[in-house]
């Protein structure tokens, strides 16, 4: 095998001080002590989160506080990484308001170790009643800590607009509608 | 082409395929031999016909004859005798077969027909499928995937009818998903003979209602949940429970009584949710009794027997009570053939009387049979025993008065409700095989908890004689015992080497009764086999006549003279 040696080029006066490179270093340095921070003091700090992001799938409510849900099992079955769980029941006669909607979720639970953030669920609702949102941040120290119950999904999924009010339009109906 | 017709074939030609069918038989059943799904609401083949929903809508066409020569006119395009079309689509449900009869079920205007009658179905059908118990089995959801048209034309009101009626003990009824088929009704007048169901007021508004004063409480009630083509009819016990498309089905045997229907075990991560009828038209067609529908219910109950020990444990207790003295074996009409088979061996070993318990109640002439053991004939079958049983065990009781018996070993039979006094249970050691708890099971010395028949296989003989086969739909709870490796390691103990598992035991069975010669757990059909009833038709069977059943003359005699 052909072997090529390399002349190796001798140091030039300034490098061999190695003045110019200290300078030029510190210079980068100081440069980034002026400039705009670009990291957060996470977790004081939290990143502003973009439209569209899927974070930790929550229950919403709508704006007049009352349960979406309906335990369809839609989204259960849906559920790639089988991380959704839900005891369907039906809604009792006491609560006026919803009653005429017959049925709704006993137990809700969804296994955040499982879960893979794929908006499947959201997608698949046909409620309205599932949403991935800005929340990313899961701990616990235990396994069943990091399994959301029905309470602590309402309690991270808050209100949403609603287009539809769907049952409300049926409620109204049965009480003004086509009987004769 | 197909071979000549026999004499009471028709040939009929549906979408271009020639078939025979037997006379009589309609279109959509016709084009169902050809693998041609004609989609219909209201038809049913076990009822009559009333052709009232329209989805069924088809083109037909029949040969063309010269009306004066009566000869086939000829079609100088193709050669072939030409067809007449009648030009407006008809019934399928409501169209016998005729000879050269021509039905095109794919054409331009059957599809247009079909999605109009669809149109029309759902404008005033509330579309609530996230709360429907029928979605993932609803008929209307199926065909308006194909016939639908997506969106609604519809923007009046729709109808408002009652919603969440309860019409019996089972049946909830909400009457805005109702497409008034009126499949429940002519159930309950045909095949119920309940005739408590009935349409009121017109157009639009009609509305399916139970007369006034009456329930739909009959014990056939909650087929009309099952035939229900939308989510109108629902069971209030299946309300909210699961989606079936969660379940798993499992092919059963309805265990109440000698009819031995048949019917699907729904269940879910080893819980069951509901039965429901398997057709079978031998047997039960499709339907089955409500009682047989919360069999299922019992397997949770608190009562339920279950061992910390093992088996081997309980087995060998069970040895030492065997030295204590002539053993008497009660089995039972409850166990599969094969239980019953290695009960016959177990008794065998211990040299010891069998007798079975016979229970009798009242038969409804329809599913619902006088025998309230599903099994007896397969205790005779396996020659457990010879003569019917009775149901007081007053040979026990006698030999056990006279102290020839000292040990008694029950297959799942109550002693104490089969007439044996509490002290001449005490006077006795007793061996307990059983689910449940009870009398005898307290009284036992050894308790060995065994599976309920939706936790093992297993066949059972019904009374027409025929071989059934159910299977495995759960697993059993924890210190329970397949009933054949208890009954298998209790042989052992008595000095026996018989075979545990199913497979097994049948090549057993297969050598040692000719009667089952050729069957094998695996290749007895779904819809069971026939035996060979011939041995035993003079023997005095309780039984009435029910469904697809007429008991043997010997039989009847007593049914008359009860």
């Amino acid at each position: 095998m052909a072997v090529i040696t390399v002349e190796r080029k001798p140091l030039t006066l300034a490098e061999r001080t190695y003045l110019p490179q200290i300078v030029g270093g510190l210079m980068t340095t100081f440069r980034h002590l002026v400039a705009k921070k670009t990291t957060l003091e996470y977790p004081e700090q939290r990143p502003a989160i973009p439209a569209g992001y899927r974070g930790v799938p929550t229950l919403v409510r709508d704006p007049n506080g009352r349960e979406k849900c309906v335990s369809c099992q839609l989204c259960e079955f849906v559920c790639p990484p089988k991380a959704i769980r839900i005891t369907p029941g039906e809604v009792p006669a006491d609560q006026t308001d919803r009653a005429h909607v017959e049925k709704g979720p006993q137990a809700f639970d969804i296994d955040m170790l499982r879960c893979i953030y794929c908006g499947l669920c959201q997608e698949v609702c046909p409620e309205e009643a599932i949403f991935l949102q800005n929340q990313f941040s899961m701990s616990g120290y235990t396994r069943a800590e990091m399994v959301n119950h029905k309470d602590k999904l309402y309690e991270l999924g808050g209100t949403l607009p609603d287009q539809h009010y769907k049952w409300d339009k049926k409620l109204e109906a049965e009480k003004h509608g086509n009987a004769h | 082409m197909i071979a000549p017709p026999k004499p009471d074939l028709v040939t009929v030609n549906i979408d271009g395929k020639e078939i025979a069918v037997p006379k009589g038989t309609n279109v959509i059943e016709a084009a169902r031999l050809v693998n041609v799904d004609v989609p219909h609401y209201c038809y049913h083949p076990k009822l009559s016909i009333v052709g009232n929903c329209r989805m069924c809508l088809i083109e037909m066409g029949m040969p063309a004859v010269d009306p004066a020569t009566k000869a086939p006119i000829m079609d100088p395009a193709t050669g072939k005798q030409k067809i007449n079309w009648i030009p407006r689509p008809q019934i399928g449900c409501g169209t016998n077969v005729s000879p050269g009869l021509h039905v095109k079920t794919t054409s331009p205007m059957v599809k247009d027909a079909r999605e109009g009658v669809m149109e029309f179905l759902l404008i005033n059908h509330p579309l609530d499928c996230p709360i429907c118990d029928q979605a993932g089995e609803c008929k209307l959801q199926e065909q308006s995937t194909g016939y639908g048209r997506g969106y609604s034309r519809f923007v009046e009101q729709k109808n408002v009818k009652p919603k969440r009626t309860q019409l019996g003990p089972r049946v909830t009824l909400d009457d805005e998903r109702c497409i008034l088929c009126s499949r429940c009704i002519r159930f309950s007048k045909e095949i119920a003979k309940d005739d408590v169901l009935g349409f009121v007021d017109r157009g639009s508004y009609s509305t399916l209602t139970c007369f006034p004063g009456k329930q739909l409480a009959n014990n056939y009630s909650l087929n009309t949940v099952d035939i229900c083509p939308v989510g109108a009819l629902t069971s209030t016990d299946f309300r909210f429970k699961m989606r079936v498309w969660f379940l798993k089905q499992t092919n059963s045997i309805d265990t109440e009584t000698s009819v031995g229907a048949n019917t699907v075990v729904w269940s879910r991560e080893g819980q069951i949710y509901r039965i429901t009828p398997r057709r079978n038209d031998d047997v039960n067609d499709t339907w089955m009794p409500d009682s047989g529908r919360e069999l299922f219910k019992a397997l949770k109950a608190p009562d339920r027997l279950t061992s910390a020990e093992t088996v081997d444990a309980l087995v060998a207790r069970a040895a030492e009570v065997f030295k204590q003295g002539p053993v008497a074996v009660v089995g039972s009409g409850r166990s599969s053939v094969e239980e019953q088979f290695l009960t016959k061996k177990l008794a065998a070993a211990l040299k010891a009387t069998t007798a079975l318990v016979s229970r009798v109640g009242q038969g409804d002439k329809l599913l619902v049979s006088a025998d309230k053991n599903p099994n007896v004939r397969g205790a005779l079958v396996t020659g457990l025993i010879a003569a019917l049983p009775s149901q007081k065990l007053t040979d026990l009781a006698a030999s056990i008065d006279a102290g020839k018996v000292k040990v008694v070993v029950s297959v799942g039979e109550d002693l104490a409700a089969a007439g044996l006094t509490a002290a001449q249970l005490a006077k006795v050691a007793i061996v307990y095989l059983g689910t449940h708890a009870n009398a005898t099971s307290a009284a036992a010395k050894v308790v060995l908890p065994t599976l309920s028949v939706f936790e093992k296989n297993g066949t059972f003989v019904n009374q027409q004689f025929r071989l059934q086969k159910f299977a495995q739909a759960v697993p059993g709870p924890q210190g329970a015992t397949n009933d054949l490796i208890v009954l298998a390691k209790l042989a052992a103990a008595a000095g026996a080497t018989v075979a545990s598992d199913l497979g097994s035991v049948w090549k057993l069975l297969a050598a040692e009764i000719p009667n089952l010669a050729p069957i094998t757990y695996a290749n007895l059909p779904e819809t069971g086999l026939l035996l060979d009833a011939t041995p035993f038709a003079a023997l005095p069977f309780v039984e009435g006549e029910t469904l697809h059943f007429k008991p043997a003359v010997a039989g009847a005699a007593v049914a008359a003279k009860a």
